[in-house]
């Protein structure tokens, strides 16, 4: 595939997407979330178990894009062990990556493999599934019951 | 065909390095040299307001609107050209006609009936209307090759049904529907229908004498046209019933604090300064097309469908969506394991233009079992070798996700 093409499906997004991770239902989940591709039928349900403001455990079902199934499947890795604040400023992080792209003083290695991601910056018709888990998250941080749209304001 | 390209400047770029594959017709079509250059022309040399005015400007750029009037009543063979009602889309249209006809005329228990395959465009105003009017909406279903089932149509025509309302062709699937036929049927009940045939004027030849509708829509931007330019066609006993749709400047004949009196027919809907460049840019697209070989255009058409149906039919792990009998210019499908938003960004660069997602068609598409297809829709200057290259780009998408 040609250099851009690589950029956007890197090998371990093509990898996650066909083998997500963490793609199961949490049987102990004390908060879940909805959330929603209406252009496109994207869809996920996030469940998270939260204890003492640490990420227990996390799972995901739906289905949708390569891109936004690798997005999901690389944030509940990244997120496991990691208190409710550091999963804040990791959705900071990474949102800035996808919208912006890699800047000169981002701390890309931190982001561990969702890095990865970073080419879907200069695809812009493909931010929205690749921050659809993330703010899907946030809505189960938050405890928001009404399911989360791509096509939110507020999630521009 | 290669002359016919070399009529419309945008095919002539490349994309990510590769020639244009324009396969995206269905949301808006491409326009020809002459399209443009009547726009421009409009500005450089005729601009002016409209309707008003003893200025030479004026009266031309009154002469050119009118004149564009005309064009549309010979292009669909209407009657009158006061029938013949300018809007901003097929979509403005339709609302015009749910609240001017439909709200007059609907009430509580009344009836609309619209198909499961239209489009949002011809689904959201009646379900508006029959909320407002505490109506009820009934949906002719569709067979899983994505054609309206006439018998099961017919049985929800009754006593209390106050207007069909049904599209010409599917934007989603293809389908042409038996219009003509579907009249017949609601005419015989006393029942009259608006045809949304914005997918329909830019591949067959529309006589709405001949087909008999009280209402036809299109857009002007989906025939070769400028965007912001729709037509709504009315026979003349309707609209002359019907009240205004927006009121303003122009849709008067006198304006006082005690009493205003509405203009005549057309202009009664034509509230405000209208987008005259893009009625003259429609009547330049309809010079266009009547300059061509109509007869061979169809034939192109129907050849590219069958040849671009057959070869992703042959494709292993792509499904066709949308397999009526009756089909034009739309080749929708899934792909096996790979979502299509993947798909059309794959395509996207090998510089093929395809459209992906719901195609403002939810209902349909999900009775078919999918959220989203990947769209390929005709134009007459589209080619075989263009339809090659999609194979190529789909073997491309298969190569990556494998």
């Amino acid at each position: 595939m040609n250099a851009d093409l690589r950029d956007l499906y890197q090998e371990v997004v093509l990898d996650h997407s066909k083998k997500p991770r963490n793609f199961r239902q949490l049987e102990d989940a004390n908060r879940s979330a909805e959330g929603f591709n209406p252009l496109c039928g994207d869809r996920i349900v996030l469940y998270l178990k939260v204890d003492q403001g640490i990420i227990q455990d996390i799972g995901f079902q739906g289905s949708g894009c390569a891109i936004s199934k690798a997005s999901a499947s690389m944030m509940t890795g990244a997120l496991k062990g990691k208190t409710v604040e550091e999963a804040e400023a990791l959705f900071q992080r990474f949102h800035d990556l996808v919208t912006v792209g890699p800047s000169e003083g981002a701390d890309v290695a931190s982001l561990g493999k969702l890095a990865s991601l970073s080419g879907v910056w200069e695809f812009p018709m493909r931010v929205k599934c690749a921050s659809l888990a993330w703010h899907t998250l946030r809505s189960a941080l938050n405890g928001n019951r009404q399911p989360v749209s791509t096509e939110d304001p507020a999630t521009t | 065909m290669e002359e016919v390209r070399a009529d419309f400047p945008i095919l002539q770029q490349r994309i990510h390095g590769k020639p244009l594959v324009y396969l995206d017709s269905a949301a808006t079509s491409q326009k020809p040299q002459a399209v443009i250059d009547a726009v421009v022309k409009f500005y450089s040399r005729d601009n002016a307001n409209v309707h008003r005015g003893v200025h030479q400007l004026s009266e031309r750029a009154t002469a050119d609107y009118e004149a564009a009037r005309v064009k549309v009543q010979r292009f669909i063979n209407a009657a009158k050209c006061k029938e013949i009602v300018f809007v901003r889309g097929t979509t403005e249209g339709i609302n015009l006609v749910a609240q001017s006809f439909g709200r007059p005329r609907l009430q509580q228990g009344d009836q609309i009936v619209i198909s499961a395959l239209e489009h949002h465009s011809n689904i959201v105003p009646w379900q508006m209307l029959c909320e407002q009017q505490g109506a009820q909406l009934r949906v002719a279903p569709v067979n899983p090759q994505g054609e309206v089932l006439l018998p099961e149509l017919e049985q929800l025509l009754t006593p209390r049904t106050r207007l069909l309302a049904i599209s010409h062709i599917s934007n989603a699937l293809g389908t042409v529907n038996p219009v003509r036929k579907i009249v017949e049927l609601a005419h015989r009940r006393g029942i009259p229908v608006l045809i949304d045939g914005a997918q329909a004027v830019p591949h067959l030849p529309v006589d709405v004498q001949s087909l008999d509708c009280d209402f036809y829509v299109f857009s002007g931007h989906k025939m070769f046209g400028p965007t912001g330019i729709g037509v709504l066609y009315g026979k003349e006993k309707w609209l002359e019933q019907m009240p205004p749709y927006q009121g303003g400047g122009d849709m008067i004949l006198s304006v006082s604090f005690e009493k205003t009196v509405f203009n005549a027919l057309p202009y009664k809907f034509e509230a405000g300064t209208p987008n005259i460049e893009a009625a003259i840019g429609l009547g330049a697209a309809i010079d266009y097309l009547e300059g061509l070989d109509v007869e061979g255009r169809i034939a192109h058409e129907r050849e590219l469908l069958a040849y671009g149906t057959s070869a992703l039919s042959r494709f292993p792990g792509i499904r066709l969506i949308g397999t009526a009998a009756e089909k034009s210019s739309v080749l929708s499908f899934v792909m096996d394991d790979v979502h299509p938003h993947d798909v059309g960004t794959v395509l996207d660069r090998e510089g093929i233009a395809v459209r992906t997602g719901h195609h403002c068609a939810q209902p349909v598409l999900r009775q078919l079992g999918v959220d989203a297809t990947v769209r390929a829709s005709l134009a007459f200057y589209n080619t075989q070798q263009e339809l090659d290259a999609l194979i190529r780009g789909l073997q491309k998408v298969r190569e990556i996700f494998q």
